[in-house]
C-alpha cells in the first residue's frame, strides 16, 4: 500500500513536530472511541438479529391465526363481509407513534402503535351486527394481535438496517485512523525528526568549525605579540649600544638601493 | 452522517399495506385503513388483473409519503411481480417507511424470498455456525 510511505507535506520545524504529535494523539484517541463505538454497535447489532429471526417466525404463526380467524368470519358473517370492510374506512383508528432511541450515538427509529380513539371506530362496531358479531370482533383481535407483532418487527428491521449501516461506517473510519492517517502522522514526524537532528547535527558542526578557527586566531595573535615583543626587546638593547638595528638595516637596504658606486 | 436517512419522529403515522384482498380485508377490520380528503387509501388490494405499473406506483407512493411508518407488502404480490417489484424492494434501503413482508393467506411465509430475512439469515447462520463450533 502507498500510504506506508507517505507522509504529510510539511516544513520541518519544531512547531509543526509540535501540531503532529498533539494530531497523532487526537487520532490515536478517536481510534480508542471509534473501536469501542463500533464494539457496542456490534454487541447490539447481535442482539437485534436474534430477536428478528424469533419475531419474524412467530409472524408466521400469527399471521396464520388471523388468517384464520378472518376465514371464520367470513363464512359465518358471509363472503360480502369484505365488501361492507372495504366500503366503511374512514381514517385509521390504529396508527404508529415513531420514536427514536440512542445506541451510542446511533439513532434507531422505535414504532409503537396505538388506537386513535376517533372516528370509522363506531362504523367498524357496526360490521356484523347481523349476524358473526363475535367472529368478527375475534377475527379483529387477532388482527390488532397480528399488528402488534408487526410493529415490533418494522421497527428491529429498521433498527437492523441502520444499524448495519451505522457499523459498516464505524468500522470504515476506524481501519481509516488506523491504516492510513495515523501512519502518515508517524511518518510525518519521523520525517521532522530526523531532519532537526540533521539540522543540529550541522550546527554543531558550524560552531565547532569556528570554535577551532577563534583559537586559532588567538594562537597567531598571541604569537605575533611575542614577536613584537622580543623585537622590541631587540631593539631596546641596540639603542643602548648606540645603533639600531632598524636603522643600521635600514642603512644597509637605502645603501643597497640607491648607491650606484657600490658594485658589489 | 449526511448520507443517511433522517429519521422521522412522527407522533401518529399509518400503516399501508400492498396485499390481497382477504388480507387487506383483515387489517381494515382491526383499524389501519385510512381514506383522505382526496379519496387516496393508504391500502393496495391486488387483484390477478391488477397491473404490475400500479403496485409499482403504490410501492413508490407508499415509501415516499410523509405519514406513513410501515408499508406491508404480501410476500405474494412481490413473489409474483418478482421482477418489478422485488427489484424496488431489495433497492429500498431507507429506515422509514420500514418495508414488511407479510405471508398471505394462500401462500405460505417463505423465509428465503425476504430480502432483510436473506440479510439475517446469512449473518446469523455465519453467526451461529461459529458459536456451534464451541
Amino acid at each position: 500500500m502507498s500510504g506506508q510511505s507517505q507522509r504529510l507535506n510539511v516544513v520541518p520545524t519544531v512547531t509543526m513536530l509540535g501540531v503532529m504529535k498533539a494530531r497523532l494523539v487526537g487520532a490515536t484517541r478517536g481510534h480508542a472511541l471509534l473501536k469501542k463505538k463500533s464494539d457496542a454497535l456490534t454487541v447490539q447489532f447481535r442482539a437485534i438479529l436474534k430477536k428478528i429471526v424469533t419475531t419474524k417466525e412467530s409472524m408466521g404463526e400469527i399471521m396464520r391465526a388471523s388468517s384464520f380467524a378472518l376465514t371464520e368470519a367470513k363464512y359465518v358473517a358471509g363472503e360480502n363481509i369484505k365488501h361492507v370492510v372495504l366500503e366503511s374506512v374512514k381514517s385509521a383508528s390504529l396508527r404508529v407513534r415513531s420514536r427514536q432511541e440512542n445506541i451510542a450515538g446511533v439513532k434507531l427509529p422505535r414504532f409503537e402503535h396505538f388506537t386513535d380513539s376517533g372516528a370509522g371506530d363506531t362504523k367498524a362496531d357496526l360490521t356484523g351486527l347481523a349476524r358473526g358479531g363475535q367472529q368478527i370482533q375475534a377475527c379483529r383481535a387477532a388482527h390488532i394481535k397480528a399488528i402488534e407483532v408487526l410493529v415490533e418487527l418494522a421497527s428491529l428491521q429498521t433498527s437492523f438496517l441502520t444499524l448495519d449501516e451505522a457499523i459498516k461506517t464505524t468500522n470504515r473510519r476506524v481501519n481509516a485512523l488506523e491504516n492510513v492517517v495515523k501512519p502518515r502522522l508517524e511518518n510525518t514526524i519521523n520525517y521532522i525528526r530526523g531532519e532537526l537532528d540533521e539540522l543540529e547535527r550541522e550546527d554543531f558542526f558550524r560552531l565547532k568549525k569556528i570554535q577551532g578557527y577563534k583559537k586559532r586566531e588567538v594562537e597567531r595573535q598571541l604569537q605575533a605579540a611575542k614577536q613584537f615583543a622580543e623585537e622590541q626587546f631587540a631593539e631596546k638593547v641596540s639603542l643602548k649600544k648606540g645603533i639600531s638595528i632598524n636603522s643600521a638595516h635600514n642603512l644597509l637596504v637605502a645603501g643597497a638601493e640607491k648607491d650606484a658606486d657600490i658594485i658589489f | 452522517m449526511a448520507g443517511r436517512a433522517q429519521i422521522r419522529t412522527n407522533s401518529s403515522a399509518l400503516i399501508a399495506m400492498i396485499a390481497d384482498e382477504d388480507t387487506v380485508t383483515g387489517f381494515l377490520l382491526a383499524g389501519v385503513g385510512n381514506v383522505d380528503l382526496r379519496r387516496k387509501t393508504n391500502y393496495l388490494i391486488v387483484a390477478s388483473k391488477t397491473t404490475v405499473k400500479a403496485i409499482e406506483d403504490a410501492f413508490r407512493e407508499f415509501t415516499t409519503k410523509e405519514d406513513i411508518a410501515i408499508v406491508l407488502i404480501s410476500q405474494y404480490v412481490s413473489f409474483h411481480v418478482a421482477n418489478t417489484i422485488r427489484f424496488l424492494v431489495d433497492s429500498y434501503n431507507k429506515p422509514v417507511p420500514a418495508i414488511l413482508e407479510i405471508p398471505s393467506k394462500d401462500h405460505p411465509y417463505d423465509p428465503t424470498h425476504d430480502s432483510v430475512l436473506s440479510r439475517v439469515r446469512y449473518l446469523f447462520s455465519s453467526e451461529s455456525a461459529a458459536s456451534g463450533r464451541r
